[in-house]
Formats: structure tokens, C-alpha cells, sequence
């Protein structure tokens, strides 16, 4: 392998023959990953039992590592059109300093391990939502839907909603009705949220085929969507108040956070030319989420949950 | 690229998987004690 090493290919943009740790670590996804774990663990902790924490660590991990992996494998899939577009250009395939089949080896290796990991030290349930949380993000969104219909992202968001699911799982053995609200909640967030971003990225979707919404039915449409996605957003984060599983404060939180973003919405559906409040909007919308799960978490770990 | 630059790079690559690795036997070694305690 030595030998090979170093070696300018005009088919391939070397900037730098080796790869170091953090391009690998960058194949992961590491600001996605983020999220995924932190409402991997809202899940776990609002689960009825209690996990040794050296379990729910091994639990996160297999979260994370797999979360990650759909990550990798993702940007193995989509190498050519990241290349095109300013946000992506950066990452290490593009850039040359990881092959496109090293990233997929990479990434199906992890994959499986994180489910077998999952499945032999946790349990079953946890493996199996795991295992099709990978499968829907590589399959139906990266392979089918992102390149073919502006509903990629409300079908593929299922892929990022999951998470609760998992950690939920993972403490539990089992579904139950709320950790899927907590996956719908999740679901019904993500078509604003990168809704929002593709308005002022619709440039370069366009110049690379994916068919966002703004680029196939325009940005008024995508800004109604946006609207309407952001009203329907409210009630359902309610639903865990109504199920007993959450309780006074997170109501409070909820529509607080919720009107917030139905204002945003309002702001962007306003908005002319400018694509200022669809960028605020996009990062009001992560700083939403994170909030909404970390009152769900504080209350579960307070112990306040279904006090309404 | 200078070889030298190449190997250092090969090197921290190196040095990250037997953290990794460490780690992971670490892992297995704790959950083991968990799940032979009975907790798990």
C-alpha cells in the first residue's frame, strides 16, 4: 500500500494522500450525531425502568456509531453532488482525501457493528429500530427520494426521528404510543426546518438536481409549507402532555416554543426577496428542538412528568 | 506529499484505532462486570 500513497491521479484531487482521524470522525456527521444522542437519551430516560449506566452508555453509543454510519455511507452515495454545492464542498470525500469506497467500507462496517453491539448487549427492539433507522435513511432517503421528489425530506425525516425510539427501546424492551410521539414530533419538525435552509441554498439544489422544494414548486409554495407544517407542529408536541408523560412546565415550554416558531413561519411566509428570516428561522429551529427535549429530559429526570 | 508528512499522518490514524480499540475492550470488560452482577 505504501507505494501507492502520495501518487497524483488527475482523476482524483489529491490534496492530501492520507486521511488523518478527523476526516473519519467528519463521515460521521458529527453535528448530526449530536442531536440524534441527546434525543436518544430523552428516550431512555423517559422510558419506564431503570438501566445500569454503563448499559445506557454502550446504548448511546450504538446510537451515535449508527447514526454516524448512515452518515458515512451517505456521503459515499451522494460524492458527486456534495462536490457541487457550497455546504457540502468541504467534506473529505470531495476534497479527495478519503476514496469513495473507503468511506462506504467504513460506513457498512459500523453500521453493522453498532446493531450487533446493540442487539447482543442491550436487547432486540433497540437493534431492530437501529437497524431501520440506517436502512431508511440509506435506502429510501440518500438512494430513492432525495434525487427524485420534493417530499424526500417529510418521508426521509422518519430516518432522524427514530432516535427516542431507540433509546426508548433500549431502556424499555418495547414501543409504546410515547416514544412514537416523541418520533412525530421530530417528523413534524424536520420539513420546516430544512425547508427553511433549502429557500436560501435553493442555488445550489437546483444546480445539482435535487429536487427541493423551492427548486420544483417554487419559494411561495415552500413558504406556505413551511406554515403549515409549523401549526400542525404545535399540537403534536402537545401530545406527550396529553398521554401523561410529560407534564405542566414542558405544556408551557411547548407552546411557548411553539408560537415562537408558527411566528418565525409567519416572518418567512411574509418575508419578500430576503432570505434573512428563513436563516433565522432554520437556526431557531435547532435551538427549538433542543429545547422542546431538553425540558421533556428535566422533567423525567425530575421526576415532574404527568403532574398536569 | 513529503513522506514524512505521510507517515505522521498514518501514525495519528494508527494511534485513534487503538484508542478505539482500548476503549472498546474496556467497554466490554465493564458491561460484562454489569451483566455478571445481575444489573443488566
Amino acid at each position: 500500500m505504501s507505494d501507492v500513497c502520495g501518487i497524483e491521479t488527475p482523476s482524483r484531487p489529491l490534496h492530501k494522500a492520507e486521511a488523518g482521524p478527523a476526516d473519519y470522525f467528519a463521515l460521521l456527521k458529527p453535528r448530526v450525531m449530536s442531536l440524534v444522542v441527546f434525543t436518544g437519551l430523552v428516550g431512555m430516560v423517559m422510558a419506564p425502568g431503570s438501566m445500569h449506566p454503563v448499559l445506557a452508555l454502550t446504548a448511546l453509543l450504538c446510537i451515535a456509531i449508527g447514526a454516524g454510519a448512515s452518515g458515512a455511507i451517505n456521503m459515499w452515495y451522494d460524492a458527486d453532488i456534495d462536490a457541487e454545492m457550497a455546504r457540502t464542498r468541504g467534506r473529505p470525500i470531495p476534497q479527495g482525501r478519503i476514496a469513495p469506497g473507503e468511506a462506504l467500507g467504513f460506513g457498512a462496517t459500523l453500521a453493522v457493528a453498532s446493531v450487533a453491539i446493540m442487539g447482543l448487549l442491550i436487547n432486540l427492539a433497540a437493534a431492530a429500530l437501529l437497524a431501520l433507522t440506517i436502512a431508511f435513511y440509506v435506502f429510501v432517503y440518500t438512494i430513492w427520494l432525495k434525487r427524485r421528489t420534493p417530499q424526500n425530506i417529510v418521508i426521509g425525516g422518519a430516518a432522524g426521528a427514530f432516535p427516542p425510539m431507540i433509546g426508548w427501546a433500549a431502556a424499555s424492551g418495547e414501543v409504546s404510543l410515547v416514544s412514537i410521539a416523541l418520533f412525530l414530533i421530530i417528523f413534524m419538525w424536520t420539513p420546516p426546518h430544512f425547508w427553511a435552509l433549502s429557500l436560501y441554498r435553493a442555488d445550489d439544489y437546483a444546480r445539482v438536481g435535487v429536487p427541493m422544494l423551492p427548486v420544483v414548486a417554487g419559494e411561495r409554495e415552500t413558504r406556505r409549507q413551511i406554515l403549515i407544517y409549523s401549526v400542525l407542529l404545535l399540537p403534536v408536541t402537545l401530545v406527550p402532555l396529553w398521554l401523561g408523560a410529560a407534564g405542566f412546565a414542558y405544556g408551557l415550554v411547548a407552546a411557548l416554543l411553539g408560537l415562537l416558531f408558527i411566528a418565525g413561519a409567519l416572518r418567512v411566509w411574509r418575508a419578500g426577496a430576503t432570505h434573512r428570516p428563513a436563516r433565522q428561522l432554520f437556526g431557531f429551529s435547532i435551538l427549538y428542538l433542543f429545547l422542546i427535549f431538553a425540558t421533556l429530559l428535566a422533567e423525567a429526570g425530575l421526576g415532574l412528568a404527568g403532574m398536569a | 506529499m513529503p513522506k514524512g508528512e505521510m507517515h505522521r499522518d498514518r501514525r495519528s490514524r494508527n494511534l485513534a484505532l487503538a484508542g478505539v480499540l482500548a476503549a472498546l475492550a474496556v467497554l466490554f470488560f465493564l458491561v460484562t462486570i454489569v451483566k455478571m452482577a445481575g444489573q443488566g
